[in-house]
């Protein structure tokens, strides 16, 4: 199994409004020194049956396709070959 | 002369179609006719609209989804050739999407959403969407969206100017199109837009809202009935 994980974030200069609301209120609540916050999306992704190789071609068409709206939006990804689910720990040591 | 046949494109989540039903035969006199989003061939509209709302819960991005709803390769087709394609608030967001249009709709500066009625400023009243009004005009229509603060890079604004495809700017009721009278944070306060060809338009107001004394305006009429003239070679 392949997992990825795809970070969607708003172009530098691109307005945030929520990212700039919630620093405020960390601000508000004595966090000191931010100079920026940005929200952005992480999608979580799980493929059966490709490589990890097979994996990033098809999550970068899919970032270009719809994941991302490349008028305001930058992506990044990760891929990580991950063997089987892992059991409890409770099982495993039986 | 026939009248003129309206496809208007029901998204799952569209909520403004029936208005625009309405309209268009009741107080237009055209043809218009729903067509659902799965249906791949579309033939023998005029012209197509594709109505406000909700497609698709608004998930991933306003209009990310509905883009890639069958019928959305025969709108391309559409207009493509040529034909004429109005799409209105989440209508509007899907032609962005699927760069029909050109820029994108982000969530409103105040992180509020907005149902008023505003004045908008007739930019260019020589299109096939605007040609009932001068250019100027100050019309009041009402806004009711979350996205919809129009955004485009540099080049892309400037295109958009130079080419007189800004059709609409939020204004104050003298037609100052300054940020004190700007809603929503879009650029330049730009409320509705065309494409370069002049055929593919997309606005934020409602003017379906707006066609009737009885709702408080007949200031939106003016958009369907100049995609009529148009269509006869009146306007």
């Amino acid at each position: 199994m392949v997992k990825v994980r795809v970070l969607v974030t708003l172009k530098p200069g691109v307005l945030d409004p929520q990212g700039k609301t919630v620093r405020n209120a960390l601000e508000s609540l004595g966090f000191k020194g931010l100079t920026d916050l940005r929200i952005g999306k992480v999608m979580e992704i799980k493929m059966d049956g490709v490589s990890p190789e097979e994996a990033r071609a098809q999550v970068e068409e899919m970032c270009q396709k719809l994941l991302a709206n490349p008028v305001i939006e930058d992506y990044r990804y990760e891929v990580e070959e991950a063997s089987a689910e892992r059991k409890p720990a409770a099982q495993r040591d039986r | 002369m026939r009248t003129m046949r309206f496809g208007i494109v029901l998204f799952p989540g569209s909520n403004c179609e029936m208005d625009c039903q309405h309209v268009l035969r009741e107080v237009l006199g055209q043809e218009a006719d729903l067509l659902w989003h799965k249906e791949e061939k579309v033939s023998g509209y005029d012209a197509m609209v594709l109505p406000g709302g909700f497609s698709y819960g608004d998930y991933l991005r306003t209009g990310a989804i509905a883009r890639f709803s069958p019928i959305m390769k025969a709108v391309e087709a559409f207009a493509a050739g040529g034909g004429l394609v109005l799409g209105i608030c989440n209508g509007f967001q899907i032609l962005c999407e699927a760069n029909l249009l050109p820029g994108a709709l982000m969530r409103n500066r105040n992180l509020h959403f907005i149902c008023k009625q505003v004045p908008i400023r007739v930019e260019n009243g020589r299109t096939a969407f605007t040609n009932a009004f001068q250019s100027g005009q100050v019309l009041r229509l009402p806004i009711n969206h979350n996205e919809g603060c129009f955004y485009a890079d540099l080049a892309t604004l400037r295109q958009i100017n130079e080419k007189g495809q800004v059709l609409f700017r939020y204004c104050g009721g003298k037609g100052e199109a300054s940020e004190a009278y700007n809603p929503n944070g879009s650029l330049e306060n730009i409320a509705g837009i065309m494409n370069e060809a002049g055929n593919v338009m997309g606005m934020m107001p409602h003017p379906e809202r707006a066609c009737e004394q009885i709702l408080g305006s007949e200031e939106g009429r003016g958009i369907f009935s100049s995609i009529i003239r148009r269509w006869k070679g009146e306007g």
